[in-house]
């Protein structure tokens, strides 16, 4: 509850903005309900000047009517313009809300944004908003009104005629407790659905992606039987949910129809019953059609009520991401690297994930200017926690990284990053064209430094034989490209850039291994004289690299080059032994 | 639409009742403000209260009446409905199942499953609500209308006027609407697209160190989205306020109508109240129908993404016998001749004009870049695909003379994807043979190496595998899926790169094995790695789709530049 005050708060501050807009906006639902309101009392005031055959008075009826059709006017125009404001307090809220949430997703550490699935956190910007904006708009435009139309009528029925009035007032909430006794018994009925309709789904799922091995080992029918099987009781389970939940509708109209008679009869008992005053039939008129809709606001308002708490459910979530601590920001006049030589040095370096869970420990090793260091180890051992923490994707927890004499920490990560050139096993490319993704690291980049650069990394080829060459539009995460074209596009892009330094994640799983071998002498001819990590999967990059980091689960177990470590007979001589001797 | 019917036809008694029951109910509504009319006119006027009684309990039996039609008629619908997506699902089921994968393919699975699950949904509640109030609402606006005339001509007339009047502007509204927040949804589209790719990017973005541009580049795309939520919101807000407006200025009318009427003795003070009272009964239900109206069309939509898949027509059809005078030969286990291979929509060949002939009990190695059409070669042997042109022998027999079950009974296939499925491990290794005792699975799990994996586990064969085998390492689910084609004892064992997990000593020792099996099958081998093919028979080079040398691996060295550039790739360094 105590969330759910702290978020109401929160999305109240920030509607705090368009006051003025929301101050129009009450007025204004308070001048179309009352006004709404007005009407069946008009209309009935017409309707008495129409007693029978010569006893009519159309001339005072005809004023009654004019006014009900202004007010009409007026009510519905003030109505519009009421949404229309709404519309825009509530659009430019989660708007905000929206920036607010992709600003922060630029600002926040990677180790938030790699410890949770991509999907969740799109879903809190985007279907969380939605839902924002629904429960929002909802409740500015009916939980307001709605108020106003239950607290109008009441009084418009009190003026008309104390009594029937404390009839209808005392037999509405019936209708209330039957939808809620109702919906109360029909959870679990719906909790029993979705469950059954979940297996179904995960059952779906399992035979028709592997639908091969199901039709290759002919176990098609085996599996419609199970399917037959789930589904009869989803049907049983169904139709009970759907039913009993549908009594709902026919059970409070059957209340209200209740309700309508009680008012019609004693209406009718007061007009004969001798004393009854100035009550008249064309107040009885109006008295109906308020019994007609006055359980309307009350069910909209429990509407309103569920959506603003699954708005609020999911706002909550959406403030979370938004108020997560961001990355610690950049010194104060931090350092900005330019051109660099490469002499990154690690001191004592500490670092874990996870706290109490050790990974790397006391890591120290100089990086001479152009020098390559190679990482080997078995997969899944750690091998881009190096890249992480020179990147300063990560910072260390103890000791520090420093480039060219300057700790990292003192360094403004931009220019500590433009000056690493970095390739990634898992490539990314960015919707948008291929020169908008080529030219990434070097917008200036001419005509002729992009082709050459292309060239030198093997995808101009395949590029110039696209539709539209340079220009031809990829779409998410590269859409048509092979991985493999996509590897190569990633690897031109830093061809073009050339920056001082290198991180190569080698990857041999995309692209087959006689091109690989040409791209292999295009890098090779980039590291000369540039600093290069470079995670390698190739023994040749191993051998000729002069230091070469031999991790297992996370942590730096050997160090030194080809020779010396073949000598030490330790991690290395068995891995080297194992992935690359020839067995005959 | 047609199939949508036969769907519905084993519950014709639901589907014919569940209407007819709401229209009764829609009917005793209609009688209602005429009671109430009467009370006025005759009990009110005539200070009758044995009448006023009388009609008050004519209201409580209308509407006790109405409550028991209506519940008859949502359980017919319930029913019918929950029973017409049990059988639409079922037969989507087994027509699924029916496709081979090129059909499988070209959905995608992701959105089968959509199909399958959301859109049924969907389907679903769209026919109980329209079995329930498709008839209900118009009956009502257009009952109302008669109910009219029975009271008066003229004022009946008004209502001829307004109800298209007001159809006009609901629907206008809303269909007017439609495009606008189909507009709406593609720039939700292009936010989405722009977060999600600030995600899966974060690492390059910010190495490039682009969060400005890309904050900025959001932040267009998000005031795009908002300024057209605000235009669709503008018009869809008008249709309130409108029919409001007009049903008002139709009461007006037949409130003055109803006047002069009155004065002149036609109609009573009562039928006027009810005249009143039919307007705003339309309102309400023109107001039901346009909201049912958005959900037959979002359903209709549902329905045609279910229906693209049934007009699917599985591409591979099967004889129901095996046709006895096709010449058998043994001793040929397959033979591709002239075989090509196109993908459906794809722009070339796959596979081009392979030709080759493999004898029973050899061994195959089928090597290649990524792209050149291993696993399409192999895929063709079981029929997994059919040949665009040429044509693949089994035994000499042309693999589309089988009927479905008798091929595959002869072919055990190893996929690239390891896929195993919920269940025991003895339930899963049974795939490939459903009558394989404990010892014949524990053979075939020795020869797959996958020994240690049963043992390993608690309970053994009893080991429960979790969905997709989530619970078991990338090649302990590779070893337990060569196990399940090995217990088939199948005449041609085909691995497609399934040995990719695995190091090379136990790939190694799994290919012995293999060869060591005393039923001799045929079997085909594909790799990246020139060391699991190497001491094949005969080694088949893939190149672009078609065969680019053929032979032993030591006349391939001396022949084929391709295959000395791939063994090289992976071994010269070492050896030299």
């Amino acid at each position: 509850m105590a969330v759910k005050a702290g978020t109401m708060k929160k999305i109240l501050g920030r509607v705090k903005r368009y006051t003025p807009l929301l101050i129009i906006s009450i007025l204004l639902a308070a001048v179309y309900s009352v006004l709404a309101l007005y009407i069946p009392i008009l209309a009935g005031k017409a309707i008495d000047c129409i007693v029978g055959p010569g006893n009519v008075d159309l001339k005072t009826a005809m004023t009654f009517l004019v006014q009900i059709g202004v007010i009409a006017g007026i009510s519905a125009f003030a109505q519009w313009i009421m949404t229309v404001i709404n519309n825009r307090i509530t659009y430019n809220v989660v708007r905000d809300l929206r920036s607010d949430a992709f600003a922060k997703i630029e600002l926040l550490p990677l180790s938030y944004l790699d410890s949770r699935p991509a999907g969740e956190i799109v879903n809190r910007v985007i279907a969380d908003a939605d839902q924002v904006a629904d429960g929002l708009l909802l409740g500015f435009t009916q939980l307001f009104t709605g108020i106003v139309t239950i607290i109008g009528t009441l009084i418009f029925m009190l003026t008309i005629n104390v009594k029937i009035a404390l009839l209808v007032i005392i037999l509405t909430p019936l209708s209330l407790l039957t939808a809620k006794f109702i919906a109360g018994r029909t959870y679990s009925m719906f909790k029993q659905q979705s469950e059954t309709r979940a297996e179904q789904t995960s059952f779906t799922d399992e035979m028709i992606s592997n639908l091969k091995v199901v039709q290759a080992y002919s176990h098609v029918e085996a599996a419609e039987a199970q399917f037959e099987d789930i589904n009869e009781r989803l049907e049983k389970c169904s139709l009970k949910a759907t039913f009993f939940s549908s009594l709902t509708n026919p059970s409070t109209r059957f209340i209200n129809n209740i309700i309508y008679a009680a008012v019609g009869v004693t209406g009718a008992f007061t007009l004969i019953s001798g004393n009854a005053g100035a009550f008249t039939v064309g107040m009885l008129s109006s008295f109906l059609s308020y019994a007609n809709q006055y359980t309307k606001p009350f069910n909209e308002i429990s509407g309103v009520i569920t959506e603003l708490q699954n708005a609020l459910a999911c706002a909550a979530r959406l403030f979370d991401l938004i108020e997560e601590a961001p990355r610690t920001p950049d010194k104060e006049n931090a350092y900005v690297l330019s051109d660099p030589k490469g002499h990154v040095t690690f001191e004592d370096v500490k670092f874990s994930y996870v706290e109490g869970q050790k990974l790397i420990e006391d890591f120290t090793l100089d990086v001479r200017p152009g020098s390559r260091i190679a990482i080997v180890g078995p997969t899944g051992c750690g091998k881009t926690t190096l890249i992480n923490l020179i990147m300063r994707f990560y910072d260390v927890n103890s000791g520090s990284i420093s480039v060219d004499g300057h700790d990292i920490r003192d360094v403004t990560r931009s220019s500590l990053r433009s000056s690493i050139g970095m390739v990634l096993q898992e490539t990314w490319l960015k919707s948008g064209t291929i020169r908008e993704n080529i030219t990434m690291g070097n917008p200036d980049a001419t005509e002729e430094e992009i082709i050459e650069a292309a060239k030198a990394s093997h995808s101009y080829s395949f590029i110039r034989r696209l539709p539209k060459g340079l220009d031809t539009e990829i779409g998410e995460d590269g859409g048509n490209l092979s991985q493999g074209q996509k590897q190569l596009l990633c690897i031109t892009r830093i061809m073009l850039c050339r920056p001082p330094m290198l991180i190569l994640d080698e990857a041999t799983s995309s692209i087959d291994t006689r091109t690989e071998i040409k791209i292999q002498n295009a890098f090779n001819k980039l590291m000369e004289g540039r600093t290069s990590f470079i995670v390698a999967h190739r023994l040749s990059t191993i051998r000729e690299a002069d230091v070469i980091l031999v991790m297992k689960n996370g942590n730096i177990i050997e160090k030194g080059n080809h020779e010396e470590l073949l000598k030490q007979q330790g991690f290395y001589y068995e891995l080297y032994n194992s992935q690359f001797a020839v067995s005959n | 639409m047609k199939k949508l019917f036969s769907y519905l036809s084993s519950y014709k008694k639901e589907s014919v009742l569940g209407p007819l029951f709401k229209l009764l109910e829609a009917g005793f509504d209609l009688l209602v403000p005429i009671v109430m009319a009467r009370i006025i006119d005759v009990g009110i006027k005539n200070s009758d209260s044995t009448y006023i009684m009388k009609m008050c309990g004519v209201l409580l039996l209308l509407a006790a009446v109405g409550f028991g039609c209506s519940i008859t008629a949502q359980y017919f619908a319930a029913k019918a409905s929950a029973g017409f997506a049990k059988k639409l699902k079922q037969s989507l089921f087994h027509h699924i199942n029916t496709l081979s994968y090129s059909e499988i393919d070209e959905l995608g699975t992701s959105s089968l499953i959509t199909r399958m699950t959301s859109d049924m949904n969907q389907l679903q509640s769209a026919v109980n609500l329209g079995l329930r109030l498709l008839l209900r609402s118009p009956f009502i606006v257009f009952g109302a209308m008669i109910m009219a005339f029975t009271i008066d001509v003229k004022a009946a007339l008004i209502f001829v006027v307004a109800i298209p009047l007001l159809a006009a502007v609901v629907f206008g509204i809303m269909l007017g609407s439609i495009p606008l927040y189909k507009k709406v949804q593609q720039k939700l589209d292009k936010v989405m697209l722009r977060t999600r790719e600030n995600l899966t990017g974060v690492r390059v973005i910010r190495a490039f160190g682009k969060e400005e541009a890309e904050k900025q580049a959001f932040s267009e795309e998000n005031e795009a989205l908002v300024s057209f939520q605000k235009f669709a919101g503008k018009i869809s807000a008008l249709m309130n306020p409108v029919t409001y407006v007009i049903i008002n200025l139709a009461a007006v009318l037949l409130i003055y109508v109803g006047g002069q009427k009155a004065d002149a003795g036609l109609v009573t003070q009562g039928e006027v109240v009810a005249l009143y009272n039919y307007m705003s009964q339309i309102l309400v239900e023109l107001i039901k129908l346009a909201n049912l109206i958005i959900t037959m069309t979002k359903a209709a939509a549902c329905w045609n993404r279910i229906n693209a898949v049934f007009d699917m027509k599985p591409s591979l059809e099967y004889p129901d016998t095996l046709n006895k005078s096709l010449p058998v030969t043994p001793d040929e286990a397959v033979r591709f001749e002239n075989a090509g291979m196109t993908y459906k929509n794809a722009s070339g060949e796959a596979l081009t004009d392979i030709t080759f002939t493999v004898k029973r009990g050899e061994t195959v190695g089928v090597i290649g870049s990524t792209g050149s059409g291993k696993s399409t070669l192999v895929n063709l042997i079981p029929r997994l695909y059919d040949v665009s042109s040429g044509a693949v022998y089994v035994n000499g027999i042309n693999v589309k003379e089988y009927p479905k079950d008798e091929l595959r009974k002869k072919i055990g296939i190893v996929l690239q994807k390891a896929v195993l499925f919920r269940g025991s491990i003895r339930d899963n290794i049974r795939w490939g043979n459903e009558e394989a005792t404990d010892s014949e699975i524990m053979a075939a799990v020795n020869t797959a190496q996958a020994a240690d994996v049963v043992n390993g586990k608690q309970g053994g064969l009893d080991h429960m595998i979790e969905q997709g085998g989530k619970n078991l390492s990338g090649g302990q689910r590779q070893r337990l899926t060569i196990a399940r084609a090995i217990v088939r004892r199948p005449e041609i064992l085909i691995l497609d790169d399934s040995a990719s997990a695995l190091d090379y000593a136990t790939d190694a020792k799994l290919r012995r094995a293999i060869s060591e099996l005393e039923y001799s099958p045929t079997v085909f081998i594909v790799s990246q790695r020139t060391a699991s093919v190497m001491n094949a028979d005969k080694i088949i080079v893939l190149e672009d789709g078609k065969i680019s040398a053929m032979g032993t691996h030591e006349e391939l060295l001396k022949t084929s530049e391709v295959y000395s550039e791939i063994y090289s790739s992976q071994f010269k360094k070492e050896v030299g």
